[in-house]
């Protein structure tokens, strides 16, 4: 394989190169090492995935291929408080796009970006089994029930003095 | 070995367990339509997706219809391939595949000659019902290969072709659903990959999403310019596929056509790539014998096996993945190069020209060829030594468009002095036919004795990987032979452990070697052309006089005239080149 430039410090290199090596350097493992990645990094950039397929002695296609095919993975760094809106069938008829139009509305980014400050992204699940509470949103583990596009203002004061 | 019977369309046939099918079905004849199932036997790639849904049938107790090429054929199974269910199945799949496919079929590079036109014929569709979102994406111009992704129906060949066979991992199935297309990774072009452009992507494409880069309007143009001297170059593979464009047999060698039409086309010159062929030998057999012989006398500077260089695929690959082992291949230039160097100085001295004022063309079985000849290395001032490639298909085209009946040709002899060749060039053509050749002069220069037996049949064949071992007169000579980039790597990683035994490889890129090239008429998946082929280039070669290339007279006359001996400091600035540790052109992701 050929060496790849890292703009990765090399720390991160050899946190990388420990989670490859916990599921043996295995080309079968890659879904789990990817999964393992993006806890650690949050996000998995092309640098991620550029080691990860050295590690594996997988072509860093096949990996671009596997990230880009499930939802789960991305590529883009998440906010610091990742916001998830889910858009499942019940959250959906109960509002949920609505609440999403208000989280866009004020955070000024799209769905999967982040805001400039990095405190605050947004993406849409589907369905966390919670559809009693629907719509539901989820701050990184907190979740939020019957929320209302008002609500959406007062779920950001709550992080307001946060950082 | 455990038998299944089954009836498909009301036929009863008798299959090994683990059969398809949609192989089943061939044994009595039944050809199954597809556009994503391929099956290169004589490689032992068996690509089978499942994904155009093309082939389904139905199967007697089964709710759904099933995939002919990945559904496995069980004992009693009663199959229809051709119910009303199955018909309309097949139409309404074509024709959603057709709802994300571009219209413009009148002026597509593939037209006439694409699987998913003819299967649109094939199904008598008519109408797309289907109105929706294209997909759309940035055409990819690479120095040798254009991706032109609007055209990718995901039958996944490409990938199949780029990972298993060649190991070279560029492009991969990426995202899902209807944005899924193939790519290299992070939808990099192909100029910031690692690919190689062995074209063998292109050879199977089923449409016009891959295809070579386009030289024949600049040729075209160059033809009709009268302050141009046009020098033609033919590679020896092209003779022995071109006439398949033609309607004729796989195998039919048309040389003399080729030469007459090359004619009637308008080059001033028309020369042979054989002819270089010859002085590769020359200049690579030297190199080997000098390699083996101070290798031999303990001169650990020297390492061994000596690789062949002719192919600007493998080169590009062994420079991207064994940057630790440049210093073994041959520093001999291709064929190709080393016509391109002998034309513009010592054939434009004797016709007193001046290197601006030539093209030098090249024919080639090959899409890498394209991109070689832009390597910097190559060129004098700026002025590349070889100014473009067209590929075999180019050339049956620009035949065709200037109506040209080919068949009815006579046979003409190509031009002197760089016309002249012997049956050790033609042989290059096919795997391991530069080794035979280099074989032939070495054993002469190193016994200096005649070689009776010219035809070396343990070097000779289709397997990926092939050895043999010659006597030259009490030195045993290992040779090793690689067609496929996969089966090279399989060698190379050998010569990288220190655990290869050979004092020779050649590798080939493409299936075959030149004759299954990316740049020769598609092969539709039947390999058996590709043997034809190579059947014709042997031929070739038995039918000529001068079989061994240090006997080539115009050969001997430019050593006298020009070069001096094999291996003389003109003979390396002119015929050698050096290898470049290859890295991936990064661009900025952000």
């Amino acid at each position: 394989m050929t060496s790849v430039k890292l703009k990765l410090k090399d720390s991160d290199v050899q946190k990388l190169k420990e989670i490859a090596l916990s599921f043996n350097n295995e080309a079968g493992e890659l879904i789990n090492v990817l999964h393992k990645a993006q806890e650690h990094f949050g996000y998995l950039p092309a640098e991620i995935q550029e080691v990860v397929a050295e590690e594996l002695n997988i072509p860093v296609a096949k990996v671009y291929g596997v990230v880009t095919f499930y939802s789960f993975f991305t590529m883009l760094p998440r906010g610091r408080y990742p916001i998830s809106i889910c858009t499942g069938t019940a959250c959906y008829v109960r509002g949920a796009e609505k609440v999403l139009d208000e989280f866009k509305r004020i955070l000024k980014v799209p769905v999967g970006e982040t805001t400039a400050d990095g405190k605050f992204s947004i993406t849409c699940l589907r369905c966390v089994g919670a559809c009693g509470l629907a719509p539901v949103v989820m701050v990184g583990d907190k979740t939020y029930g019957r929320v209302t596009t008002d609500g959406v203002k007062e779920i950001l004061k709550e992080y307001e003095n946060e950082e | 070995m455990e038998l299944i019977k089954l009836t498909i369309d009301n036929r009863t046939v008798e299959v090994e367990k683990g059969t398809t099918i949609f192989i089943a079905a061939k044994q009595l004849d039944i050809t199954i339509p597809t556009l994503c199932y391929m099956n290169l036997k004589d490689l032992n790639i068996e690509h089978k997706p499942g994904g155009c849904r093309i082939c389904v049938v139905e199967v007697e107790g089964r709710r759904n219809l099933a995939p002919a090429c990945a559904t496995e054929c069980s004992e009693g199974m009663v199959v229809k391939t051709h119910s009303v269910r199955v018909l309309n199945a097949r139409r309404t799949v074509l024709e959603l595949i057709i709802s994300d496919h571009p219209f413009d079929c009148l002026i597509c590079a593939k037209s006439g000659n694409c699987d998913l036109q003819d299967m649109a014929v094939k199904l008598g569709v008519r109408d797309i019902p289907f109105k929706g979102e294209k997909s759309t994406y940035k055409p990819d111009f690479s120095p040798a290969i254009i991706r032109d992704m609007d055209k990718c129906i995901m039958c996944r060949r490409c990938e199949t072709m780029c990972n298993d066979f060649q190991t070279v991992g560029v492009l991969s199935g990426i995202h899902r659903g209807f944005e899924a297309v193939v790519a290299p990774a992070f939808e990099r072009d192909l100029d910031h990959s690692e690919c190689t452009y062995c074209g063998q992507c292109v050879a199977v494409c089923p449409t016009a999403a891959l295809t070579e880069i386009d030289h024949t309007n600049q040729l075209i143009n160059d033809l009709s310019d009268s302050s141009k001297t046009v020098v033609v170059q033919t590679a020896p593979a092209v003779r022995a596929a071109l006439g398949e464009e033609f309607g004729m047999e796989p195998g039919t060698l048309v040389t003399g056509k080729m030469v007459a039409a090359l004619r009637q086309l308008g080059f001033n010159f028309v020369f042979d790539t054989d002819f270089a062929a010859d002085l590769t030998i020359m200049e690579e057999g030297t190199e080997l014998l000098d390699r083996l012989s101070r290798h031999l006398n303990g001169d650990k500077e020297v390492r061994l096996p000596i690789l062949t260089s002719c192919c600007p695929g493998w080169v590009s690959f062994f420079e991207y993945h064994y940057p630790d082992l440049l210093d073994v291949p041959s520093t001999a230039r291709s064929p190709q190069q080393m016509f391109g160097a002998i034309a513009k100085t010592y054939f434009a001295e004797k016709q007193k020209l001046n290197r601006k004022d030539m093209i030098v063309v090249s024919i080639m079985p090959c899409v890498a060829k394209k991109y070689e000849c832009t390597r910097e290395e190559f060129a004098t001032d700026g002025n590349p030594d070889v100014d473009y490639s067209i590929s075999t298909r180019e050339l049956a085209k620009l035949i065709k468009s200037a109506n040209i009946d080919f068949k009815a040709l006579p046979d003409e002899d190509f031009d002197k002095p760089l016309g002249e060749s012997t049956g050790a060039a033609v042989i290059f053509g096919t795997t391991g036919g530069v080794i035979e050749a280099a074989t032939r002069t070495a054993y002469e220069l190193h016994t200096g004795e005649e070689l009776e037996k010219v035809d070396f049949e343990a070097l000779r064949g289709f397997e990926g990987i092939r050895s043999a071992t010659v006597n030259f007169k009490g030195l045993d000579v290992n040779i090793g032979i690689a067609h496929g980039l996969g089966n090279a790597r399989k060698l190379l990683d050998d010569v990288r452990a220190g655990k290869s035994e050979y004092h020779a490889i050649e590798i080939m890129a493409c299936p075959g070697g030149c004759i299954g090239g990316g740049g020769q008429p598609l092969h539709h998946g039947d390999t058996s052309i590709l043997k034809a082929r190579a059947k014709a280039i042997y031929a070739e070669d038995e039918g000529k006089t001068l079989r061994k290339s240090h006997l080539n007279p115009d050969i001997i006359k430019l050593y006298d005239e020009f070069l001096g001996k094999p291996g003389s400091e003109l003979a390396h600035k002119l015929l050698h080149t050096h290898y470049f540790e290859k890295k991936i052109k990064h661009i900025s992701m952000d």
